[in-house]
């Protein structure tokens, strides 16, 4: 026996089918075709075979570890020192092309910490990939609750029957509806070393005492300066999400509280808030999902340096498959992005959980 | 404990006047209903009272204070709204002692006043338990719970009943005046539903149009309404009122006619009429009754009839082509087509100008 969704509902399909085949296009096959190309050593253009390698992608990309290095010490025993006093350390190819050690072949530095006598030093074999992984973590950390923070601020101020308070509505949208290039050139020009207005303007606050600073050309202001203003293009979507949250609430709630002596505070305390858990759990998982897919900024602003400062996880995705040709390793960092955010997501939902 | 007492009360939303100065007395402990046809503000005026709508003219005094600019929180009301309003987050328990939470009450104290607001209310079973698991009856038991452990001197119910079903409606109306008599405390009550405002009040207030049509004890409401519109909303079914005409007229009774009904002398009560003039002759259903179509003085085709088992209202139309209602309460049986004739007892009719 055939159902009515499949017989009756010829036409609904059929108006369905362009939407169909453009997810199948553009979402799913792709997903599938990166999962399937992570295995290999697939590349752009290239005279050589595409041959499978299993999980050899990402044993190289994830393959970290710790060495120790013990300080150089002279003949009498005693720890070496150079001009500044600090103990002298042998050089990390000591290990790392040492054939008693072919573990750590090919492997090099990504940071490294002393104590006494002994420099830990943290090797990986894509160096690059961790520092990626690192910024993107900086960036979500600092973007999901600062932003989520900040919109849900603006959301309450601009939540009042003022007169011209639509303009401030508008206000706080428009960089959401430019595009992210577009505001990000812009941002370039604020950030800027020379005349930057952001240099001129500290200068101008502080009586010219401010020394300017290139935002964007320092690798310990750079991922700052990108999150500053990411914070700033989106602020504007959420706040719209948080405030249609606030009208969900019924008034005759605040009128209830006001009634019974709620403080400011208190009301949005025991009303407001929790009647926003929904739309904080949208939010949070929302605004988690696009700092992790944070590209278009990098790539504008910083092409991920200086330093590899400023280097995110699908920065490098694409980098890796088109600017190296190498799809295999891009496939593999986009399979990785899709487990993290997937695990974050349904961590946020089970703390979100109802109870 | 505390007396209201309303001067002037005006309120405009821009250039529109909703309440267009309303002067009410509310002694200590009274039961005081406000009723009238929706849009006639009688709850902006119950949200003037709370202070959850500024006041635009007059004067507002509970306890013999003016507390026109007074916070709400500081006039000692509480109120219950027609939503409920109670916080879906919140166990029973929460909500009734969200008052005493916010005020920063010891555990103990609001443990005891949840506790005897419960068992005032007979829902000591329904503590712990959540918004969304409670009916409808036991949610407005909640948000009047809520009302209680504040102690307040005023309590103010916004229409309160609306939401539930008929059944649960009578049996909240009978918990309500329970309450009242317990607690002793004023009550504000407004309310579109005419039983619930006779049944529960000890002064009812009849509003429209943000005026003040009359106000008195029920009955007082009933059997000598102050004027046509007052005579129209309390009472069902409605009073009839028959167009007639004024052949003599004194201080005491006026004697009118009209078309197909003799001439018979109707009590004025007040209002002055000349002979030649048109008039309203205001009859309640309830007391028309059948009669023979030699002593009849109303006479026409039954067109509908409502049994309701303890009463049966029939749509009598007249040979004039207008319609009269009459309710009768012993079970006799009528069929539409039928013609019957119908009395009545001059004394017990009103007579309005047809302006009023």
């Amino acid at each position: 026996m055939r159902s009515s969704l499949t017989s009756a509902n010829r036409a609904g399909w059929a108006f369905a089918l362009p939407g169909i085949v453009l997810i199948l296009a553009f979402i799913i096959t792709p997903f599938f075709l990166g999962v399937g190309f992570s295995l290999t050593n697939q590349r752009l253009i290239s005279p050589n075979a595409t041959r499978f390698v299993g999980l050899e992608n990402y044993r190289e990309m994830l393959n970290i570890a710790v060495v120790d290095l013990q300080a150089k010490t002279d003949s009498a025993g005693k720890t070496v020192t150079d001009a500044d006093g600090q103990a002298e350390f042998p050089r990390l190819r000591s290990i790392t092309r040492n054939p008693d050690t072919p573990q750590y072949h090919g492997m090099q530095e990504w940071f490294r910490w002393v104590s006494g006598d002994t420099a830990h030093v943290v090797i990986a074999s894509d160096v690059v990939f961790w520092k990626a992984l690192l910024n993107t973590c900086i960036f979500v950390l600092m973007v999901a609750p600062i932003q989520a923070a900040i919109a849900l601020g603006l959301a309450l101020l601009i939540n009042q029957k003022l007169r011209g308070i639509t303009i401030f509505r508008t206000i706080y949208f428009m960089p959401v509806v430019v595009s992210i290039v577009v505001v990000s050139l812009l941002w370039r020009f604020i950030y800027s070393g020379q005349n930057g207005l952001l240099n001129n303007m500290l200068s101008f606050l502080s009586f010219a005492h401010f020394q300017p600073v290139d935002w964007l050309g320092n690798p310990h202001t750079a991922l700052g300066a990108i999150i500053t203003m990411s914070i700033w293009q989106a602020v504007g979507f959420h706040m719209v999400i948080w405030l249609s949250g606030l009208q969900t609430i019924p008034p005759t709630l605040y009128e209830a509280a006001a009634i019974e002596g709620s403080s400011k505070w208190q009301t949005f305390r025991y009303v407001t808030w929790p009647g926003l858990r929904h739309t904080a759990v949208l939010v949070l998982i929302v605004i988690t999902m696009q700092a992790f897919a944070i590209f278009a900024q990098i790539d504008v602003m910083t092409k991920g340096g200086p330093l590899d400062s400023t280097q995110t996880l699908v920065f490098q995705a694409v980098q890796r498959g088109y600017g190296m040709q190498n799809i295999a390793g891009g496939s593999a960092i986009s399979v990785i992005l899709f487990l993290i955010v997937l695990v974050i997501s349904m961590i946020q939902r089970w703390l979100t959980r109802e109870r | 404990m505390a007396d209201i007492k309303l001067r002037g009360l005006r309120k405009s939303y821009g250039a529109h006047e909703v309440i267009r100065g309303v002067d009410i007395d509310i002694a200590d402990g009274e039961f005081c209903v406000f009723v009238g046809p929706s849009g006639c503000g009688k709850s902006t005026l119950l949200r003037m009272i709370a202070g959850l709508e500024d006041i635009s003219g007059g004067t507002l005094e509970i306890d013999g204070e003016r507390v026109n600019d007074v916070q709400p929180r500081e006039r000692g009301v509480a109120m219950v709204f027609q939503s409920y309003a109670i916080f879906p987050h919140m166990s029973v328990r929460e909500n009734m002692a969200f008052g005493l939470t916010i005020s920063g009450a010891s555990k103990a104290e609001k443990a005891e006043k949840v506790q005897r607001a419960a068992e005032i209310l007979q829902m000591e079973h329904l503590l712990d338990r959540r918004p969304s698991q409670l009916s409808g009856g036991q949610r407005q038991r909640v948000a009047i719970g809520r009302a209680i452990t504040r102690n307040p001197s005023v309590f103010l119910f916004d229409e309160p009943l609306s939401n539930l079903d008929a059944a649960l409606r009578m049996d909240m109306r009978m918990q309500i005046g329970k309450l009242h008599k317990q607690l002793g405390a004023t009550m504000i009550y407004v309310t579109h539903d005419q039983v619930e405002a006779m049944t529960l009040a000890d002064k009812i207030v009849v509003l429209r149009d943000g005026l003040v049509m009359q106000s008195g004890s029920p009955m007082e409401l009933y059997h000598n309404p102050a004027n046509r519109f007052v005579a129209g909303f309390l009472g069902a079914p409605s009073m009839n009122f028959l167009e007639v005409e004024v052949l003599e007229a004194d201080s005491e009774n006026a004697k009118v006619a009209r078309h197909s009904m003799d001439p018979i002398v109707v009590p004025v009560r007040g209002r002055k009429f000349a002979p030649g003039d048109t008039a309203l002759l205001g009859l309640r259903p309830q007391y028309v009754t059948p009669s023979t179509p030699d002593e009849g003085v109303l006479h026409g085709q039954v067109s509908l009839v409502e049994r309701l088992g303890s009463e049966t209202v029939v749509d009598l139309a007249m040979e004039d082509g207008t319609s009269l209602i009459a309710a009768f309460s012993e079970d006799k049986q009528f069929e539409r087509g039928e013609r019957i004739d119908l009395a009545f007892d001059p004394a017990r009719t009103h007579l309005f100008h047809p302006d009023e």
